[in-house]
């Protein structure tokens, strides 16, 4: 990409950022609000929206770094076109769930925090969805898969057909 | 099973059957909505009227999901498909009879119970915070008043000061659902004689400790029965607006807290002059971004700022200066539930639950290795055993327990040995662990203890905020120890210096994360050694658990030759053929298991040891010669 391009792309972006928090409310209190409101819109958090975001609420550039590095929910880069998050609460630990892991991990090339090269998969844990007595389980595209195997991580990724989720 | 109220029908006109489809998370991803569509159907295709379906909130027991509780009789069927619908529909709701085989079979007499009151699972409960999940619709004001929903709200607006308020809460010797157990009263009582103004009431809705979902279920299942025990907080101690904070990881519980929230504004039990009372109040919902620690209280506050979500140091106390330097009553959703109930019944009839000092229910997620897991809540004072073996039918499959971990990364393991221990405040700190939020995970003896305090060691150490250097770096090296350990690595000195570490970091921290986070090293040091000796001087992992020190083997003499384990194999590292005996090759071999799982059981050929010696074939052989 030329330089220009990445200029001209850069403004889109901030154009598009600006539109977005147009009716959003302002001051330093509102500061994870409007992250919350990007990373819905846009999936992730770019450097564009950082400034936008910093002058909105009147908080340096830095601290909004800061504050939305704090946060796990909060992505500095776009994710996948499919999540998958591996719980790794306790009673998903005490029922095998790291074995899962790392079938998932083997199987899609990639470490949690990661996303596959062809943009198609992105792999998270996450600490706990409250789903405890289903453990093991694993979130894909917002659906809950229960009492998960390694075997069970084929079926999982083999292409969707129809409504089933366990 | 006690409960605490009668639910009663909303509409005027009783409809011949109800049916109570449980759409928690649990349910819901063992697949309630296509039962729930599949019954609908079904109904609408035979014509029936006078059935109404109800999607509710958790009925606690999720391992048995879906379920679907059929009313009148409170007939429970369990692990529910949609192609059970029509059967459903055609036996009981057309000539009255039970679906016996889809109701609850007991393990070891084989005897069916299809009234869930009856089924040991809640036979032992007793319901006060969950007397309403899974009995009514969660998104439905109507269901919600119906079961004396914002009855109590009332009564402490219409007949009650706010001092009297407090002086009942106070005398119920309600403790703080959240982890500490301080006194919810005396809590009321500091924030209603702080001077300043505004004052604020937050809902600690911050459920992070993995293995946890109590909060989530009850907000889930009764969003209402939150918004009231709030409402009847912030009456008495003064406050005009307040927060719930909510864990990002829960968007159902938000959503159903945003429906409720428009339903109690519209009716006007929230907002402007409620009730006609002249008590006005407002309530925002501020979604978390993802840190652990923000459930400390001064975190969460910083986070309700915008701000990164770092304690700071007590006093003052959020109730002098909280919010915005403001007065400010932070309550866990687990107490603000037991509110309205309080109102409604009295001080005496609360505490005369629980024990001396720990009064009324408490409720647990009961996770892990048990047969059971669910949602249950029981009086304060009950044996562990009770909550272990009855209600949640002891381990699975013949296992044997091993240890029950309670209050999450900051509670400790009760060895099986303890299990006639009563469930309360004071016990569970004498033992080394606490009540905690709610969690309790059961532990069976597939479970490493040492891998265990890794495991919850890997997680503080990831959350610690960073502020205070001893949780900072002390949570660091304890987990570098532990990972030592469980590779085989471990020194005869490592023991030492954990404890060491742990005091250092559990005396030099500003907040309970750090406080705490060394309680699972500690309670697994005291009463697992022989783990931790296992570990360190025989390189042994008695439970199986730790990869670094099993080696997965092929049984010379049982080995059929199918080839099954080889094509399962990702790493290659199985040799062999058709009809030969195979062969693991250690070196690259990456320990997943895969060929373990694919091994049938008819021949049980995949070895899994630790610290032993099993002998085994050096390349592949003919099935049945004797050449290895």
């Amino acid at each position: 990409m030329s330089p220009r391009t990445a200029r001209v792309q850069d403004r889109a972006l901030r154009g598009s950022v600006d539109l977005l928090l147009l009716d959003e409310p302002t001051g330093p209190q509102a500061l994870i609000a409007l992250l919350q409101k990007v990373q819905t819109e846009l999936g992730y958090v770019p450097e564009e929206a950082i400034r936008a975001i910093s002058e909105r609420t009147g908080v340096a550039a830095s601290e909004v770094f800061g504050t939305l590095t704090f946060y796990t929910q909060f992505r500095l880069r776009p994710r996948g076109r499919r999540v998958v998050r591996v719980c790794r609460g306790t009673a998903c630990h005490v029922r095998g769930g790291e074995a899962v892991r790392h079938k998932l991990e083997r199987i899609l090339g990639i470490r949690p925090g990661e996303t596959t090269s062809d943009g198609e998969y992105t792999l998270e844990t996450v600490a706990c969805v409250g789903a405890c007595a289903r453990a093991p389980v694993v979130v894909m595209d917002d659906l809950v898969y229960g009492q998960m195997t390694p075997p069970k991580v084929d079926e999982m990724l083999a292409p969707r057909s129809g409504e089933q989720n366990d | 099973m006690t409960e605490a109220f009668c639910c009663q029908s909303s509409d005027g006109e009783q409809p011949l059957y109800t049916l109570l489809i449980c759409r928690d998370t649990g349910c819901q991803s063992a697949g309630a909505e296509a039962v729930q569509v599949a019954l609908r159907d079904e109904i609408a295709r035979l014509g029936l009227s006078g059935i109404r379906i109800k999607s509710t909130g958790c009925h606690g027991f999720c391992e048995k999901g879906p379920l679907v509780v059929v009313e009148p009789g409170g007939i429970c069927y369990m692990c529910v498909t949609p192609a059970d619908a029509p059967e459903i529909v055609a036996s009981h709701l057309v000539r009255g009879e039970v679906v016996t085989r889809l109701v609850y079979q007991d393990p070891e007499t084989g005897e069916r119970i299809a009234r869930y009151g009856e089924i040991p699972f809640y036979k032992h409960q007793y319901r006060i915070v969950l007397r309403r999940c899974g009995r009514i619709d969660p998104e439905d004001i109507d269901d919600f008043i119906a079961s004396e929903g914002y009855q109590a709200l009332r009564k402490a607006l219409q007949e009650m000061t706010p001092r009297q308020v407090i002086e009942e809460v106070r005398r119920s010797g309600l403790r703080g659902r959240g982890g500490a157990g301080f006194s919810t009263g005396l809590k009321w009582h500091l924030a209603r004689d702080a001077q300043g103004a505004p004052k604020y009431v937050v809902c600690n809705f911050d459920e992070g400790d993995p293995g946890a979902f109590m909060n989530r279920s009850e907000v889930e299942g009764d969003p209402h029965g939150l918004l009231e025990g709030m409402a009847i907080a912030a009456y008495a101690v003064g406050a005009r607006r307040g927060y719930i904070y909510v864990r990002a990881e829960y968007p159902r519980a938000v959503h159903r807290l945003r429906v409720a929230l428009a339903q109690a504004e519209k009716r006007g039990f929230l907002g402007e002059n409620i009730l006609g009372s002249g008590f006005s109040l407002d309530i925002q919902i501020k979604e978390g971004a993802g840190a652990f620690v923000c459930g400390e209280e001064t975190a969460l506050l910083a986070s309700i700022e915008g701000r990164r979500g770092m304690p700071r140091p007590r006093p003052p106390y959020p109730a002098e200066s909280g919010l915005w330097g403001k007065p400010t009553l932070i309550n866990n959703v687990g107490t603000l539930f037991n509110i309205p109930p309080i109102i409604l019944r009295g001080a005496e009839w609360f505490a005369s639950i629980g024990t001396q000092q720990s009064k009324g229910t408490k409720v647990f997620s009961l996770v892990g290795a048990v047969a059971h897991s669910g949602l249950i809540e029981v009086p304060l004072g009950t044996p562990l055993r009770t909550i272990v073996y009855d209600i949640g039918g002891g381990p699975k499959e013949g296992r044997t327990l091993k240890a029950i971990q309670t209050g999450g990364p900051s509670g400790g393991c009760i060895p099986a040995g303890l299990l006639d221990l009563p469930v309360d405040y004071e016990t569970l700190a004498r033992v080394g662990s606490i009540v905690g939020s709610g969690g309790m995970v059961v532990m069976d003896e597939t479970t490493c203890m040492v891998d265990v305090a890794r495991f919850f060691l890997s997680f503080t150490q990831a959350e610690s905020c960073g502020k205070c250097v001893p949780c900072r770096l002390g949570t660091k090296r304890m987990l570098e120890i532990l990972e030592r350990i469980t590779r085989g690595e471990g020194q005869e000195e490592d023991i030492g210096l954990l404890l060491e570490v742990a005091e250092t970091t559990r005396q030099g921290s500003l907040c309970g994360l750090g406080q705490t986070a060394p309680s699972p090293v500690l309670s697994t040091l005291r009463y697992f050694h022989h783990e931790y000796e296992a570990h360190i001087r025989e390189k042994r992992c008695p439970a199986l658990r730790c990869v670094a020190l099993i080696t997965y083997l092929i049984r010379p003499d049982k080995c059929q030759g199918c080839g099954r384990c080889r094509r399962a194999c990702p790493s290659e590292a199985i040799r062999g053929e058709h009809g030969l005996i195979h062969v693991i090759d250690q070196a690259k071999c990456i320990k997943c298991g895969a060929c373990l799982d694919a091994c049938p059981d008819r021949f049980s050929a995949v070895a899994k040891v630790s610290g032993e010696t099993l002998r085994v074939s050096d390349s592949p052989v003919p099935v049945g010669s004797n050449d290895w």
